[in-house]
């Protein structure tokens, strides 16, 4: 059917996707639940502010790599290189230059997108083993540097002498670590905000269509090079963030923070949560995190084992079978609540 | 300075006794396996128990080591990695990740973390001077090996009918299949050799590399880089690649002490960035 | 969503992490050890922890009319969980910080103790700095210097001229490269050096560069654990035949694995400030103690510095009448002596740093296994970097 020149279908179809973005955009209930209970746990719970703080951090950091593995499909193994960048950026200026926490924020993002813009040509081509070689390549490069030049990041020793000055010039970082969480928890939450406007654009759909099938997004008009390089600086910056936070909250780098740990960890953290729907990270970053604390007092050096263990068997079981149970488990739950209240009362067989 | 070349050749050709295993395992299966260093680790470890324990000789444990890890190599194949051959790379990636956890905090409980001794028997250590270069006895005896090790692969792969069906599953499974070609028995008896190699690896760089339970996540890098350097189609490519990382990794630390391991991961991007498939892909 | 409940639910699930309230009430005094029980130096966690337990057994846990309590915690060897776990302690009302086995370890809890007022007793960690880092950090192990500088006295005196420097780059080997090299050039010998990095070292590139200059002697510096790599390619260089001498700081023929290392080591020649085989009746009946409550796992020198950090701290309790005062246990702290299983020792009031004897030992086979056994003594050694900076 010819629909030459005739603006009513066409308009009528941008209304019909405007929609769609829109709905997909709205905010649900238990998102606004989620958050509140993050920022209730400030106040209820005062002594694990330090984890607290730590939380956040990482949840920011598995966030910003689920805006290249979620939704770009890039597996990268060496995430922390931006993460460490960040870290080591903004201590060393809060350290020489000026010790205002925002602007130091400011000095670590930029640095790390400035990274993740110059190393985005790597991850354009070859397969997906190349990717994870040269990923893991530029984090252990940049290990390496940071490990030489002692004299300037304290190499082994780590970078000692951060001292911050008090956020907005009133809040100092204290030791309870309060005024650390509720900063980082704010940062997170912030840029959380601002990835799910992202994601629910078009320019975030096009992403999913590159990350589906990239070459049919080639086919159809995608500007596929100028998408993954648009996304991975903007991860690239978001890790710089969560490193800066981490720098500034504990006054301290030591070279950890460029560790293939730390991205192995990150990469289990979104998997564990899910990649692809944007809470993965934070959820994931909460559920090891606890998990990492409860078996640290249990056996405290074999925690990699049990790790491992839970990672292999959601493997083998099926990350997607896992998600999909939980979803008819939710819907189960759902239906048998709601027929419950249609009927008043009365057993029903659920659905399988 | 010759000595630090022939240093050179024998880590590199080390390097290629570790990685061939997990670069036929990538081409043929088509799986990355980053828990390969696992298996080096496994063979190690078991040369370390039988040396001190039982009292066998350094000889007698190497083709001990490379029989456990293949072994351990056939189980884990016919029980877990079967069911993911057709799973995305993310999934091989997490699953080996998962494996190398479970295996470096194993090995921590069961041995402790410090670095494991080796004491070669006395003919094996010390070195020869021949026509005025100094040579380590058993580096001189590693590049035998490993030289002998070589070749007879290459042998296998090209004069036998094994190595046949085994270049065949490589170039097409579908195909392979269809002329009838057992392609589970080739899979699970390349992954038994090639984690067998990987274990007498383990076993024969214990003295140069040494071991302790971060091995595999240690040298994890080194192999991928030979494999995806070298490319996955046969066996020259990872053996120039090993040779020329060995060559510029030891030169580099001698020559340059100051930027270390800084050259080989700039040679790698270096070299991914202009061929991504690696120095010796063939085109598919 | 139901992943999200599941978030919402193991937040609060997050107030059932472990905390650090132990028996209330201000009659307990809580001492926090944080040691790196695992990763690559956790021999040294090991050790410290196996000696400050021993003490207590053998003192009693009351000081003072106050029960001592003792909190172990692990930090890996990561300096960022060594400083959230000694905030963590902090905010739990623990007393006294304890242990550190590395010196970014200790150089990170620094502010923490400081800010708090808390005294941070290093029983491991060894470069000269870390005491200037707060004035509350008292040490009862050993600078890197303290052990090296002799060496270069007794080099001299011993012939040899020419020596290439290896150490591990990081502050105490940055310290050991200083102390033995200063001295021994200013007495007339040549010294080139040569920096490993901490992480993944590869010592034969680096061999091979020091064999080529033909020194006389190879000064080596590595933390614990790491010197039998060193030693079996020093040996497979042919370095040992061919008369280059292997001299340095104990550390590498820490007592902990020297009899695993097997006759590589045999005839190596260190400085330091303890050795299993120290010939005094307290060492003797430290050693014997030890052994039987460790399954017959050996003392070394880390172990001294747990067991002195404890005694430390058990005296100053008592001088303090059981006060749990920051400052107040500080200064009770200072200027203390006592004899320790490794010799006579004191805390230098000045400096907050410790004063002993440093020993020139030699590897031989004592009844069947390899010892460090001692030949000379230098007594009273402080550490020489603070003891040149303060002449200035």
């Amino acid at each position: 059917m010819a629909g030459h020149g005739d603006d009513a279908p066409r308009g009528r179809d941008e209304a019909i996707v405007a929609a769609r973005f829109a709905r997909a955009h709205r905010v649900r209930r238990a998102e606004i639940a989620f958050w509140l209970a993050a920022f209730a746990t400030l106040l209820v719970l005062p002594r694990q502010a330090l984890i607290g703080n730590e939380i956040a951090i990482i949840a920011l950091f598995a966030l910003s790599l689920d805006l290249i593995l979620g939704y770009a499909g890039i597996v990268s193994l060496g995430h922390a290189a931006f993460f460490g960048l960040g870290a080591y950026a903004a201590g060393l200026f809060a350290r020489h230059v000026n010790a205002d926490p925002l602007l130091g924020l400011g000095v670590g993002a930029a640095a790390a997108g400035v990274l993740g813009l110059a190393t985005s040509a790597l991850v354009l081509r070859g397969a997906d083993l190349t990717r994870l070689m040269v990923t893991l390549g530029v984090a252990l490069l940049l290990s390496e540097v940071a490990n030489r030049a002692a004299a300037i990041t304290g190499g082994a020793d780590g970078l000692q002498g951060i001292v911050m000055a008090p956020l907005f010039g009133r809040f100092a970082f204290d030791l309870t670590g309060r005024t650390a969480f509720a900063y980082s928890l704010t940062v997170t939450f912030l840029l959380f905000l601002l990835a799910r406007r992202i994601v629910h654009s078009p320019f975030g759909a096009s992403l999913r269509a590159i990350r589906d099938n990239r070459l049919r997004a080639a086919a159809i008009g995608v500007p596929v090079t100028r998408r993954l390089v648009a996304i991975y600086t903007i991860a690239a910056t978001y890790a710089g963030v969560a490193g800066a936070l981490l720098a500034q909250t504990t006054q301290f780098v030591s070279l950890d923070v460029l560790a293939f740990d730390r991205s192995a960890d990150v990469l289990l953290m979104l998997v564990i949560g899910g990649a692809g729907w944007l809470y993965g990270g934070p959820v994931g970053a909460l559920v090891f995190k606890v998990a990492q604390e409860v078996f640290s007092g249990l056996t405290p050096q074999y925690w990699h084992f049990w790790i491992g263990l839970a990672l292999v068997v959601l493997v083998l079981v099926g990350r997607d079978r896992i998600s999909a149970l939980a979803r008819d488990a939710v819907a189960a739950l759902a239906d048998l609540r709601g027929t419950r209240a249609a009927r008043g009362g009365g057993s029903r067989s659920v659905p399988p | 300075m010759l000595t630090i070349l022939f240093d050179g050749v024998a880590y590199g050709m080390l390097l290629f006794v570790l990685a061939v295993g997990l670069s036929v395992t990538l081409g043929l299966m088509n799986f990355v396996n980053l828990a390969h260093g696992a298996f080096a680790m496994a063979g190690g470890y078991v040369t370390v128990l039988l040396m001190s324990r039982f009292g066998v000789p350094f000889l007698a444990c190497l083709p001990l080591a490379f029989l456990a890890a293949a072994l351990l190599g056939a189980v884990l194949e016919r029980t877990l990695y079967r069911r993911l051959y057709d799973r995305p790379h993310l999934d091989h990636v997490l699953f080996s990740i998962g494996l190398v956890f479970m295996a470096v905090a194993a090995i921590d409980y069961a041995m402790g973390s410090q670095q494991q001794n080796i004491r070669l028997p006395s003919w094996l250590s010390g070195r020869l001077d021949v026509m005025g270069v100094g040579i380590g006895r058993y580096r001189a005896f590693l590049i035998a090996t490993c030289g002998v090790l070589v070749v007879v692969l290459q042998l296998a792969l090209s004069r036998t009918r094994f190595g046949v069906r085994l270049r065949a599953a490589v170039d097409d499974r579908r195909v392979a299949r269809g002329l009838g070609i057992p392609v589970d028995r080739v899979f699970a008896v390349t992954f038994a050799v090639g984690s067998g190699l990987a274990g007498l690896g383990g076993a024969l760089g214990a003295e140069i590399l040494g071991l302790d339970p971060t091995f595999p996540l240690k040298f994890m890098i080194y192999f991928l880089i030979v494999v995806t350097v070298g490319g996955t189609a046969g066996l020259v490519g990872p053996f120039v690649a090993a040779l020329v990382l060995g060559i510029a990794d030891v030169a580099g630390k001698y020559y340059v002490p100051s930027l270390g391991a800084f050259v080989i991961y700039t040679l790698m991007i270096a070299i991914l960035l202009v061929r991504p498939q690696g120095l010796f892909a063939r085109v598919r | 969503m139901d992943v999200i409940r599941r978030g919402i639910v193991l937040a609060a699930a997050a107030m059932l992490v472990p905390s650090y309230a132990g028996a209330q009430g201000s009659d307990t005094v809580k001492v926090g050890l944080i040691l790196p029980l695992t990763g690559p130096f956790a021999s040294t966690g090991r050790q410290i922890e196996a000696a400050a337990r021993l003490y207590m057994a053998q003192n009693g846990t009351t000081v003072a009319g106050k029960k001592v309590e003792l909190i172990v915690k692990d930090d890996t060897g990561t300096p960022d969980i060594t400083k959230r776990i000694a905030q963590e302690m902090v905010n739990d009302k623990v007393a006294v910080l304890a242990g550190f086995g590395l010196t970014p370890l200790a150089l990170a809890v620094a502010p923490i103790a400081t800010q708090a007022k808390v005294p941070e007793v290093v029983m491991a960690a060894g470069s000269s700095m870390i005491t200037e880092a707060s004035p509350f950090i008292v040490r009862t192990s050993f600078t890197v210097a303290q052990s090296a500088a002799p060496m270069a006295e007794w080099a001299t005196k011993n012939g040899i001229r020419k020596v290439v420097t290896i150490v591990t780059d990081f502050a105490p080997g940055i310290d050991a490269e200083k102390a033995f090299s200063e001295p021994f050039v200013k007495a007339g010998g040549k010294v080139d050096n040569v920096r490993v990095p901490l992480r993944n070292p590869d010592f034969a590139p680096f061999l091979q560069r020091a064999a080529d200059e033909k020194p006389d002697a190879l000064f080596v510096f590595v933390p614990s654990g790491v010197g039998a790599q060193l030693m079996k390619q020093y040996a497979e260089r042919g370095l040992d035949k061919s008369g280059v001498r292997l001299i340095g700081p104990g550390d590498m023929t820490d007592d902990d694995i020297l009899n695993d290392m097997g006759d590589v080591a045999m005839g190596v020649i260190t400085t330091q400030f303890y050795s299993a085989a120290h010939p005094s009746p307290e060492n003797k009946a430290y050693v014997d103690s030890f052994k039987k409550a460790n399954k017959g796992m050996r003392p070394n020198f880390m172990s001294v510095g747990g067991y002195d950090g404890m005694h430390l701290i058990y005296e100053a309790l008592k001088k303090t009448n059981g006060s749990t005062d920051g400052e107040k246990l500080v200064d009770a702290m200072k200027s203390m002596s006592w004899t320790s299983p490794r010799g006579p020792i004191s805390i230098d009031p000045a400096t907050r740093d410790i004063v002993q004897n440093i020993y020139v030992r030699k590897v031989e086979r004592v009844g069947g296994e390899l010892y460090n056994v001692e030949f000379a003594t230098i007594p009273n050694v402080k550490d020489p970097v603070k003891a040149a900076a303060a002449k200035k």
